[in-house]
């Protein structure tokens, strides 16, 4: 295992029933980043997520979390983990006072000064019934009750689900400052691409149980190239061309997404004989869709069969 | 890193993610998300020309790496990637235990990758002025008026 990786798998498999969730997942977050899980809902980044942090066995592979083996963590490896998962349980007769004092109860390593900041962020005071807060609130008391342990990792399964603008700002900079410049490491699942841009310094791309992508956020955008393509015909189902990602129709032109272009794709394009053929620039979000939308439909249409099989 | 496959259509829209950070009065960087420009050349790129404006003079100071980056709300590397390259560049110096300042302006590159740099910026201005259906004299007459303010009045 590299020590520099706080989490590392190897050829992570999982099976519910015979279906294949998450398949040979070889994937490793480096210490001091803060990582994006990417994916549609179904991809596996849940499945890939529990069996990191030891509360599912995997069907076979393995996987170390902060040097040890994620099936036999001790109370003290796990102390130094922080997890939260999309829900935000809280026992809602608390107050969030309460929740502080709580998490003071039961962790060795407490931050009260970190439980009152964060809280602070997310415009949240402490006499405020648990029970009463939008759910934006509650994200913010469970991140406050996950980070005030004081972990070394922080891993979070999709926490910006559904919530309002504030609270996503105050997710983002509770998380930076978390990670204060690489003293600490974050994992997070997320749909939303715009916070993933700004606080990411990696993205993982899950598709169908497998990662397609697993490299630097600016070495992925400056790796995926984009043409559009006037063509009568879907440009993508003739020919072949390497690298392809995705190709969708925009107006009456085509717009095909490639990863790692050289000059053999320039060729392919050139074989193609369009009309046109137009190199164009895209965003991360369009980057990071061309792969989600093309799992969209092997998805519906392999596992579809295979689950009828 | 993937396999060939077959494809679909589908769009998304989501709502622009924008932040304006003023520092003192001079400095001002707007990051937008869901861009075709990444993050790091945003910061590049305006502080680029607030530095050729003179919006921004030799000696001022900037934020530290930390500093912008929480005020951003984005991640230090991308700050520290642009300050990086500003600083290549010869835009901008680190000042040992005292922070970042817009450098002394010096020649850091060669004729011919000044010529390189010029061509680029003009095939991107000339482009844009043109599609606005402008006269080649009507541009030349308001470039060079726009010349004439930024090398005689700075600030």
């Amino acid at each position: 295992m590299n020590r520099d990786n706080v989490i590392q798998s190897d050829r992570l498999t999982r099976y519910f029933g015979k279906r294949v969730v998450v398949q040979d997942l070889n994937f490793s977050v480096p210490r001091g980043s803060i990582v994006g899980l990417l994916g549609l809902n179904g991809a596996g980044k849940s499945t890939a997520i529990r069996m990191m942090m030891g509360f599912l066995t995997p069907t076979r592979g393995r996987c170390e979390i902060l040097g040890r083996n994620s099936q036999d963590l001790r109370p003290e490896d796990r102390v130094r983990i922080g997890y939260a998962v999309e829900g935000h349980f809280l026992y809602p007769w608390m107050k969030v006072q309460d929740c502080e004092a709580f998490g003071r109860d039961t962790f060795p390593r407490w931050s009260r000064e970190q439980f009152y900041a964060t809280i602070d962020r997310f415009g949240i005071a402490p006499s405020q019934k648990v029970n009463w807060l939008s759910r934006g609130q509650r994200a913010g008391v469970s991140l406050a009750s996950t980070i005030s342990s004081d972990p070394e990792l922080l891993v979070l399964d999709d926490p910006a689900l559904g919530l309002d603008p504030v609270s996503r700002r105050a997710l983002n900079e509770t998380l930076l400052d978390f990670n204060d410049s690489g003293a600490r490491t974050v994992l997070i699942s997320s749909h939303m691409l715009d916070d993933i841009e700004r606080i990411c310094d990696r993205i993982a791309i899950m598709v169908a149980g497998r990662i397609l992508v697993d490299c630097k956020l600016d070495d992925f955008r400056s790796r995926i190239a984009a043409w559009s393509i006037e063509s009568s015909s879907d440009p993508g189902t003739y020919g072949r061309i390497p690298g392809l990602i995705h190709s969708h129709r925009r107006s009456h032109s085509w717009v095909v997404t490639v990863a790692n272009p050289n000059d053999a794709t320039l060729s392919a394009l050139e074989q193609l004989g369009a009309v046109s053929c137009e190199p164009v620039d895209i965003t991360f979000e369009e980057a990071v869709i061309a792969y989600l939308a093309r799992s969209r439909r092997s998805d519906t249409f392999l596992s579809g069969a295979r689950a009828a099989s | 890193m993937l396999t060939k496959s077959d494809l679909t259509t589908k769009s998304k829209h989501c709502t622009m993610h924008r932040s304006t950070v003023t520092f003192g009065s001079i400095m001002q960087i707007l990051i937008t998300t869901q861009s075709t420009t990444p993050i790091f050349r945003q910061i590049v790129d305006q502080l680029r020309r607030q530095i050729a404006s003179g919006q921004l003079a030799v000696g001022d100071a900037l934020p530290s790496v930390r500093q912008l980056a929480k005020d951003l709300v984005i991640n230090p590397n991308t700050v520290a990637k642009a300050y990086a390259e500003l600083q290549r560049d010869g835009l901008i110096e680190s000042r040992q235990g005292r922070g970042v300042f817009v450098a002394k302006r010096r020649v850091i590159f060669t004729k011919t990758e000044r010529t390189r740099r010029l061509d680029d910026a003009i095939e991107r201005f000339a482009a844009e002025a043109l599609s606005l259906d402008f006269s080649n004299d009507e541009i030349l007459e308001r470039i060079s008026s726009k010349l004439e303010q930024l090398t005689h009045e700075p600030g």
